[in-house]
This record gives C-alpha cells, sequence and structure tokens, in this order.
C-alpha cells in the first residue's frame, strides 16, 4: 500500500512516550507480553513490558518462544490470544432478573467499560476485527455489549517484519501490511538504527503522533518498510488456495478427507476458541438456591460440542466427522453468504493450538487435489 | 413461612468413597444456609447424626460398590429415593479402587492387610449406574461445589442441570491460559476429559490429570497418539488412563490398549 503522505518515523525509545501519552489521555494500554512460555495480550504499563528481543517459533501443534539476536518489541508473529478476548469476553453476565414478591425485575449489564487501546495488532488481526464488527453490528441486530466495548477501543497496529510458521495472511488477502481499520500503523525497523516507522490512520491517532518526538518520515524509511513487508509476504509459513473456495467444499461434503481428519480430531474445540473470527457463545442462565435470583451468562461456545448442537432428542452433530467439516464449511464456505467475507483471515492460530497439529490449508489441499477422484468415486458407488 | 416438611427432603449416602465429594457440600459456606433453607436435610451424617426416615426427595450418592452389602444397600436407596444423582469419580465410574478390576484382588487384600481372611469384598469397583437406575452422574474428583449446587438447585426446582459434558479445552481457553500440550509440549488429558474443575491445572503449568472423567465424544486414540509424539512412553500412556476414572469405559479402554503394547 502506498505511504501516506505525512508518514512519520521515531526512534524506539520514543514508544514509550507514545504509551504513556495514550495512558495520560485514559486509555488503559492492552499489549503483548511473556506469561507461561507464550506472548499473550494482556494489560501493560508501558514499553518496559513489551517481549524486547523475542520471537515465536510455530509448527501445527507447537509454540515455542526463542530469544531474537536483536532487541526487537515486535519481533514475533501472533500468540494464543485474540483481541477478541476483549471485544467478546470469554465470559460476561448479560442480565439479572431479581424476584420480589410477584413481580420480577431485569436488569441489563449497562457497565461502560475502560477504554481500551490495543497496542500490536498485526494486519490479520485488523481483519479479525473487520469480519467480528460484521458478525455483531451487522444487520438489523446490532450486540449491545460488543459495540459498547468496540467504541471504546483505539488501535495501534504493528505491521509485520517477520511471518510466523503457520501464517498466511498473503492468501487470504489480509496482510502483512495494515490496510485499514487503525489508528496509528507502526513498522518496526530494528537494522539502520532502531526507529519506528508510524501513518496516522485516524484523526486522533494523529493527533497522539503529534505528542511525541518525530521527525518526516525519509525516503530510505519507506523503502526499508516495503523491504521488510516484501520479506515477511514472502516467508508465509502455509499458503491457502482460495480460487473457487467455497464451491469446492460444497462440492466436497462427502469428500474422504473428512474420515481421516475426523480420526486424528479430538473435538476439544481449541481451534475455534483461539480463532479471532468464531465468534459462537452459548447462554447460561445461574439461578440461586431461592430461586429469588437469575443471572443469564453468555461464554465463548464451539461447533465442536456436543451441546451446541443439542435439538429436542440429541445432538444434530454427533459424529467428530460432522463437527469438524461444520467448522471448516462454515468459516470458509458459508461465512460468504452470511457475511460477505471468507471467515478465516490466516493467522494460523487454529493450526498452532490444536494439540494434535491439525492443519486447515492441508485438509483443503487434499479436499482440491483429490477432488476429481472423490466425486468419481462417489459416482461410481451411486451407480 | 411453609411448615417444614413442605420442603423436599434430602439425603446423602456414602459407599466405598474418601468423603471428599459429600464435603464439597459442607465446603460451599455461602449458600449453606440458602441450603438449608431449601431442603429437608434428612440424612447427611457428615453433618448432621439426626436420622429421618425416607423417602427421600432428593438422594445425593458418594462412592462405588465393593462389597455385597453394598450392592444390597444401594437397591434399598434407590427404592427409597425419588431422585438418585451420583457425585464424584467413585459413584460415576467406581473410583481410584476400580485399579483391582485390573488385577487380583486377593493379592492386594494378602498384601495390605494382617488378616486377609477378615477382608470380605467383591473383586470389582463398580459404579452406582451399574447397580441401580441413576438420574444425574456428577463427575470430579472431587466434584466442583459450583456444579454440586446447580445440580441440587435443578432437581429442586425440575429444570435440567447446567453442567455441560465438553472438554475442559473450553475452560482452559476461556481463562486466557497458554495450552500446556502446544507450548510446553507437556501432555495433557483436557482433550478428552470432562469440564468442571475450571482447566486448573493447565493454568499451575501441568497438563489436565483427567479427574472429571471422559468428556462427551472423547477421541482418547488421537490424544494417546499426540502424546506419543510428545515422547510420552505406553506404559506413561497407560497409566494416565488408569487413576480415578480407570473404569469409565473411554478410559478403561484407551488404557487397555496401552497396557497390552
Ligand atoms: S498472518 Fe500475516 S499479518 Fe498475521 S501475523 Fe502472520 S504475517 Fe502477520
Ligand atoms: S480459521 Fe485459523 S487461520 Fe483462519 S482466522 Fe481462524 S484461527 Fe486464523
Ligand atoms: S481441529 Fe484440533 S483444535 Fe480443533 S477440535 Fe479438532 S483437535 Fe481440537
Ligand atoms: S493445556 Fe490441556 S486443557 Fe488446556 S487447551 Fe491445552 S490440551 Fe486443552
Amino acid at each position: 500500500m502506498a505511504p501516506t503522505a505525512g508518514a512519520r518515523a521515531f526512534n524506539a525509545g520514543e514508544l514509550d512516550a507514545l504509551l504513556q501519552a495514550l495512558r495520560a489521555e485514559g486509555w488503559t494500554l492492552a499489549g503483548p507480553r511473556i506469561r507461561d512460555g507464550a506472548i499473550v495480550y494482556d494489560e501493560i504499563g508501558g514499553a518496559a513490558e513489551l517481549p524486547a528481543g523475542w520471537t515465536d517459533e510455530q509448527a501445527p501443534g507447537r509454540y515455542r518462544l526463542r530469544e531474537r539476536d536483536d532487541r526487537a518489541l515486535f519481533g514475533y508473529a501472533v500468540g494464543p490470544h485474540a483481541w477478541k478476548k476483549y471485544l467478546f469476553p470469554p465470559s460476561e453476565r448479560l442480565w439479572t432478573a431479581v424476584r420480589s414478591g410477584r413481580d420480577v425485575g431485569v436488569s441489563e449489564e449497562q457497565a461502560e467499560p475502560p477504554p481500551l487501546a490495543f497496542i500490536g495488532v498485526r494486519a490479520c488481526e485488523l481483519a479479525a476485527i473487520a469480519v467480528q464488527d460484521r458478525v455483531f453490528l451487522g444487520g438489523e441486530r446490532a450486540d449491545a455489549s460488543y459495540r459498547r466495548r468496540r467504541e471504546n477501543v483505539l488501535i495501534v497496529a504493528v505491521q509485520c517484519g517477520e511471518a510466523g510458521g503457520n501464517c498466511f495472511c498473503v492468501s487470504m488477502g489480509t496482510g502483512p501490511a495494515a490496510a485499514s481499520g487503525y489508528d496509528i500503523a507502526l513498522t518496526e525497523l530494528v537494522s539502520g538504527g532502531h526507529r519506528f516507522h508510524a501513518r496516522a490512520g485516524s484523526e486522533r491517532g494523529a493527533r497522539l503522533l503529534s505528542r511525541i518526538e518525530t521527525r518526516a518520515a525519509t525516503g530510505d524509511d519507506e523503502e526499508a518498510v516495503r523491504a521488510l513487508l516484501a520479506r515477511a509476504g514472502g516467508r508465509m509459513g502455509r499458503t491457502l488456495d482460495t480460487r473457487g473456495l467455497p464451491q469446492l467444499l460444497q462440492a466436497n461434503l462427502e469428500h474422504r478427507r473428512w474420515d481421516e481428519v475426523a480420526g486424528r480430531c479430538l473435538a476439544c474445540s481449541n481451534c475455534t476458541l483461539a480463532c479471532p473470527t468464531c465468534f459462537c457463545s452459548a447462554q447460561e442462565d445461574v439461578p440461586d438456591l431461592a430461586h429469588a435470583r437469575s443471572e443469564r451468562w453468555r461464554r465463548w461456545d464451539s461447533c465442536f460440542t456436543g451441546d451446541f448442537s443439542y435439538l429436542h432428542g440429541g445432538s444434530v452433530r454427533a459424529s467428530i466427522r460432522s463437527r469438524y467439516r461444520q467448522w471448516l464449511t462454515h468459516k470458509l464456505s458459508a461465512w460468504h453468504e452470511q457475511f460477505g467475507s471468507c471467515g478465516c483471515v490466516g493467522c494460523g492460530r487454529c493450526i498452532t493450538w490444536c494439540p494434535v497439529g491439525i492443519d486447515l490449508t492441508e485438509d483443503v489441499a487434499a479436499i482440491r487435489s483429490g477432488a476429481g477422484a472423490a466425486q468419481q468415486e462417489r459416482r461410481e458407488q451411486d451407480t | 413461612m411453609k411448615p417444614a416438611r413442605a420442603r423436599p427432603s434430602l439425603a446423602v449416602f456414602k459407599f466405598a468413597s474418601c468423603d471428599g465429594c459429600q464435603l464439597s457440600l459442607l465446603d460451599c459456606e455461602d449458600e449453606l444456609l440458602a441450603l438449608a433453607g431449601a431442603v429437608e436435610i434428612a440424612n447427611f451424617l457428615e453433618a448432621s447424626s439426626r436420622v429421618l426416615a425416607g423417602p427421600y426427595d432428593l438422594a445425593l450418592v458418594e462412592g462405588s460398590i465393593t462389597t455385597e452389602h453394598d450392592a444390597r444397600r444401594i437397591r434399598e436407596v434407590r427404592a427409597q429415593s425419588r431422585t438418585l444423582v451420583t457425585i464424584g469419580a467413585c459413584a460415576t465410574a467406581g473410583g481410584i479402587q476400580a485399579l483391582r478390576n485390573f488385577a487380583d484382588v486377593k493379592e492386594f487384600t494378602s498384601i495390605v492387610y494382617a488378616r486377609p481372611e477378615y477382608i470380605s469384598t467383591l473383586a470389582t469397583s463398580t459404579p452406582i449406574s451399574a447397580h441401580v437406575p441413576v438420574d444425574f452422574e456428577l463427575r470430579g474428583c472431587p466434584v466442583d461445589k459450583g456444579q454440586l449446587l446447580d445440580v441440587i438447585t435443578a432437581f429442586l426446582r425440575g429444570r435440567a442441570p447446567g453442567v455441560r459434558a465438553h472438554s475442559v479445552c473450553l475452560e482452559c481457553k476461556r481463562r486466557g491460559a497458554v495450552c500446556v500440550m502446544v507450548a510446553r509440549g507437556t501432555p495433557c488429558l483436557g482433550p478428552v476429559t470432562h469440564a468442571g474443575c475450571g482447566a486448573i491445572c493447565p493454568a499451575y503449568d501441568r497438563g489436565c490429570y483427567g479427574c472429571f472423567g471422559p468428556k462427551e465424544s472423547p477421541n482418547t486414540t488421537s490424544l494417546a497418539s499426540g502424546w506419543k509424539a510428545l515422547g510420552a512412553s505406553e506404559a506413561a500412556i497407560a497409566r494416565a488412563f488408569r487413576t480415578y476414572n480407570a473404569g469409565a469405559e473411554a478410559f478403561r479402554k484407551e488404557g487397555d490398549v496401552h497396557e497390552r503394547r
């Protein structure tokens, strides 16, 4: 993407000034930090808590932190957490009903969430937030809780200079360059003087940048950004051929690949909960013993659980095969009709955080390469 | 206030077990008063020596069946109880004492007791459901007190309990824990284990031990392959499936496979 006029640059040491300026404006910072052997998103106080000098090594079912040979602050890809944990919390109370005599009073949760500044949002994550915006805010009935949280978020994106072992944003057209949906987009340049290239994406982003020591970005800075993005884009750990993908899957609902993957899938739900676009939830009522008060909670759920498709008498998707197929065909096929885009942004979390390393890009490739054969086989069986 | 006898009666019965599950009930300190107000505690020896005669509206049964005498007693309990709910790994799967099912109980008694001839016991430890019909099985070693209260409330009010049969992984991800299998290479039973504990062990950097037994549709075969890929031996895999829930069918079968190898 072409650099916006007025791009700025600042020394790496100045990043903390930006973060402190945000805090001074009342933003709570949520950003990357190391915890329990991974880079997770959590509240941070400033640049000192960022994972300086660390990167992540990712493969199907495998994640390890590794030290870098420089002091890059954002020198990793993406970790186990997604920003959705802030916008669509894992567990939240929606309303409380209290009985007094013969009356029942219902009070909805109204609390204003604290203003949150997301620090270090990747291009694929911007795309994922845009997907969830369409899911929760599009259509006739916007989700009130999501809206309250979403309206209170400021986004500092950081473009990727490093692609993870399971990344495939290039295939999905979502990265590694940040296209839109940010207040500030940073690019960390380590060689030739540790510095950041910065582009404002909103008025408030521009105002924030004016509050710290910056200089106009030079042609060299722009060139370094281009080279970095090209390098990351050329080093994707995975690829997904998306040509005619929705139709391909719909035409192969009985492909033997589904049986094969069902043999390995644990129906554990990790892929869907790690995925930054998956949005399914269960509503649970929590009444007290005296039957005087009851709370309605919304919790993350998944199409991999049996209860998820429970209708009167049993689960519609009793087999693991049907659950995996539901997940993949929703994500890569039916999502287009439902929300006008693909449900996958290519972040690779479902591959990394699957305990047995199931890789959706391999499944699609297998279905694509065996597509003709499988249909042929079925025709033969039918006759 | 309604007269006392209009309250539904609750009875707690113990079979072969450690008492931990019924103590979870006493552990509900904040809710105990409300519970005592909502039900008439007719039989709960851990809490009160007062015993009222049956029938009971709700019976909570802890422990497994390991003697002829208990096999008879559970039938009497069932006959006196409108609703019978089993609580804990012993009552729902046979407990740790079900390890005898895979060995020779005579040999055990001769090693453990000075006078084994005084010991009258069955060759197996079996769950309550192997003897009488059970209305609901609450898992866990021990049970989770939140789930226990939910089950009691549910049966008192005639609604379905909110207990979910999915994996521990959902609880693990909801609490934001980092997966120990993926990030540490530590074998974890979470993907095949019934939720309920809130994923305590992974949050403390340990693999799940399977305290709540198999979840619905557990793919133990694939998980065992995953463990092997992380370097776990056949013996370690067999042992993982042979703990408090060794008698639960899915765990028993997977344990058998790896014990034989
Ligand atoms: S998928 Fe692309 S944008 Fe996302 S982390 Fe990987 S390289 Fe960065
Ligand atoms: S399906 Fe997988 S790769 Fe795609 S957005 Fe979700 S977690 Fe990322
Ligand atoms: S694909 Fe992997 S993470 Fe997803 S449910 Fe199956 S085993 Fe779990
Ligand atoms: S640590 Fe265990 S329980 Fe948690 S997600 Fe990983 S496999 Fe599941």
